[in-house]
């Protein structure tokens, strides 16, 4: 094995955490640098006790560390509006930014559909999307690859102690943005998204509805094909990705019924939807990463 | 109850919560001829919009017959007195949808949101008010929380700029007491300026009797349909409740021959099926369930044989709330292979 690809992590709250857990075990990426902002935090003392570096004080506050340690690739999982000033900071020292806030500077990524297509050996900066395209997404493009799909509509039903006071504030986002990668990554002339947040207790596991109108009669066993094939690849980096029951033809529509359940490796195995993104985020790293080794 | 001199503002639903039961085809003569029938009779907000608000139009609940645009341009325009409102649920509407209804003169925006979920609407009240609109906080499936809990929803929405709070009865689910319960609360503890709603549904066959609970407890604004059309066993009939604030004393504003006649002219005329209490209905009721699952669990029981209680029992035992549609094929499927494999 070539040697590992050195990443920081910015952000130290659940979903950075998460992901350092993850990271811990891939073996093309090392994380070795934590960011955060508050010195008391315990995302910044789980992630110094597991042996990484850590700052307190901003990406600012640790351009010295990211330069020493020789970090190569950097995941973001503050906000939108901090990403701006970390890309700012960290795009000209030549690492790569892997975005799981919202601010999509980068283009959209969902790896099994178009990472590739990104010609991953240039990128500097690339967005996740939502944890409602990376459930979904790669479901859309399955139809897609096979017919043309002139309309999408995809349902994520997340539970209540899933969903950040980020994502609460501003939940336009989330349909909007999901919306738009459903047809500039999913393949679909128009896209539609929708968020279902269910306070039920035990919480929910995360489910997803894909529904695809076909602009001809779907060629029901290419589709059926497909689908099983997407879902090998997503099963690939996310072991709890179901397929709950079809594709169901209708028509031209196409449903099909998914389930989202994490790992639990930091987060609960109910919050599929936050396990889906760190997933991806990682995956698409290591991905990145077999091009800097090579 | 001595509801004499209390003042009420009735609200119709019949062209929102209607179009559930119309599979959101009502034609645009149709909301026309209604919403002008409802104008004369005195009625001082109508709600129009598909079933599930703003942006509702989808696979999953269903593409109407006409957009939100279409259907706002033909009405508003035709009012006399009454006002025109626009429920919007984030998540599947959006501030974008928000300011098009704006601009085409509506003058009410509802916020729905599940009634532990406030916090999803802080852009969307925010924007309402700041428009200068009536806004209007409306926490769904009341029943499934304490008063205090929903006491705790309103106020965030109140801090969020809304000036009027609904307690609504999705499920058609509660009693008077309940009712008097929650209005009470949030009456007794929310600012004086704030006006108190409800929204309720005639699984039980108890909207008149909640309607009534919820103006003695100091709702001031009530919701109902003409002819009771609306999402399962319908709204409050608001004819009914009109005559019986008549009889009661109370001041509503509203002429009750008038509303009788767009209930029995206009509205059951028009209806694909009778609106009342069937077993799948009176289901909602009993367990608890979003009103809307009606018409899909009886087209998913149709389809794969499964009944449509054990459909509506089962969502209720899973806790599912407003919006989640999707779960009722989806469950259908499970249930139906789960009988071939028994």
């Amino acid at each position: 094995m070539s040697q590992k690809i050195k990443a920081a992590i910015i952000g130290p709250g659940n979903i950075g955490t998460d992901l350092l857990y993850k990271a811990l075990r891939s073996e093309q990426i090392e994380p070795v640098l934590m960011i955060g902002v508050d010195p008391n935090s315990e995302g910044l003392k789980r992630a110094a006790a597991l042996g990484l570096q850590i700052c307190a004080e901003g990406v600012q506050g640790a351009l010295a560390q990211v330069r020493q340690l020789g970090v190569q690739i950097a995941f973001d999982a503050t906000s939108a509006y901090a990403h701006k000033g970390n890309c700012e900071l960290l795009t000209p020292l030549g690492v790569t930014m892997v975005d799981l806030t919202p601010a999509a500077i980068g283009p959209f990524c969902v790896p099994p559909v178009n990472l590739n297509a990104l010609n991953p050996a240039q990128l500097d900066n690339v967005n996740m999307v939502t944890c409602g395209g990376q459930a979904t997404i790669p479901m859309v493009s399955a139809v897609s690859q096979v017919q043309k799909v002139s309309y999408a509509e995809i349902i994520a039903t997340v539970s209540s102690r899933s969903v950040g006071p980020g994502t609460r504030q501003n939940i336009d986002e989330f349909t909007r943005t999901t919306a738009s990668a459903v047809e500039s990554v999913g393949g679909a002339d128009k896209g539609k998204a929708i968020i279902i947040i269910n306070p039920a207790e035990p919480p929910l596991i995360m489910r997803d509805t894909v529904h695809c109108l076909c602009a001809d009669t779907p060629d029901q066993q290419a589709i059926t094909q497909s689908v099983l094939a997407m879902l090998e690849k997503v099963q690939a980096y996310v072991p709890g990705y179901r397929l709950k029951n079809g594709p169901v033809f209708d028509g031209n529509k196409v449903s099909i019924y998914l389930e989202v359940e994490g790992r639990g490796d930091f987060l609960p195995h109910y919050a599929g939807n936050l396990d889906i993104m760190t997933a991806a985020a990682l995956h698409t790293a290591e991905l990145i990463a077999k091009y800097k080794q090579a | 109850m001595n509801l004499k001199d209390k003042s009420v503002i009735l609200h119709d639903m019949s062209l929102r919560d209607g179009m559930h039961a119309k599979r959101h085809q009502i034609s645009l003569e149709q909301m026309v001829n209604i919403a002008t029938g409802l104008d004369a009779a005195g009625m001082p907000l109508i709600e129009v919009t598909h079933g599930d608000g703003l942006g509702g139009a989808s696979l999953n609940y269903g593409f109407p017959a006409h957009s939100d645009e279409e259907y706002l341009s033909a009405v508003i325009p035709k009012m006399q007195q009454a006002k025109v409102s626009a429920l919007l649920l984030p998540g599947i509407g959006t501030v974008d949808h928000l300011r098009m209804a704006k601009d085409l003169g509506v003058s009410s925006i509802r916020v729905a949101t599940h009634c532990t979920e406030a916090d999803v609407s802080e852009q969307h009240i925010g924007l309402s008010a700041k428009l200068g609109l009536d806004t209007v906080g409306f926490l769904m499936m009341a029943h499934m929380v304490s008063a205090e809990k929903l006491l705790e929803q309103a106020k965030l929405m109140e801090a969020y700029g809304a000036n009027c709070i609904y307690c609504t009865d999705s499920a058609g689910y509660m009693l008077p007491d309940e009712v008097s319960q929650k209005i009470g609360l949030l009456r007794a503890e929310l600012g004086s300026h704030i006006e108190i709603g409800f929204h309720g549904h005639h699984n039980l066959a108890m909207g008149v009797a909640n309607s009534l609970a919820a103006i003695e407890a100091g709702a001031k604004r009530i919701d109902g349909s003409v002819a009771g059309l609306g999402a399962g066993a319908g709204n409050t009939p608001l004819e009914v409740l009109v005559a019986v604030l008549e009889r009661m004393g109370a001041t509503h504003g509203i002429d009750l021959y008038k509303i009788m006649d767009v209930a029995e002219d206009l509205v059951v005329p028009m209806m694909d099926q009778p609106i009342r209490v069937d077993r799948d209905a009176l289901t909602l009721g009993y367990a608890g369930v979003y009103s809307s699952f009606l018409l899909f669990a009886k087209r998913a029981e149709a389809r794969h044989g499964v009944s449509a209680r054990d459909i509506l029992v089962e969502l209720g035992k899973r806790g599912t709330v407003g919006g989640q549609e999707d779960m009722i094929e989806d469950l259908a499927l499970d249930m139906a292979s789960q009988r071939k494999l028994s």
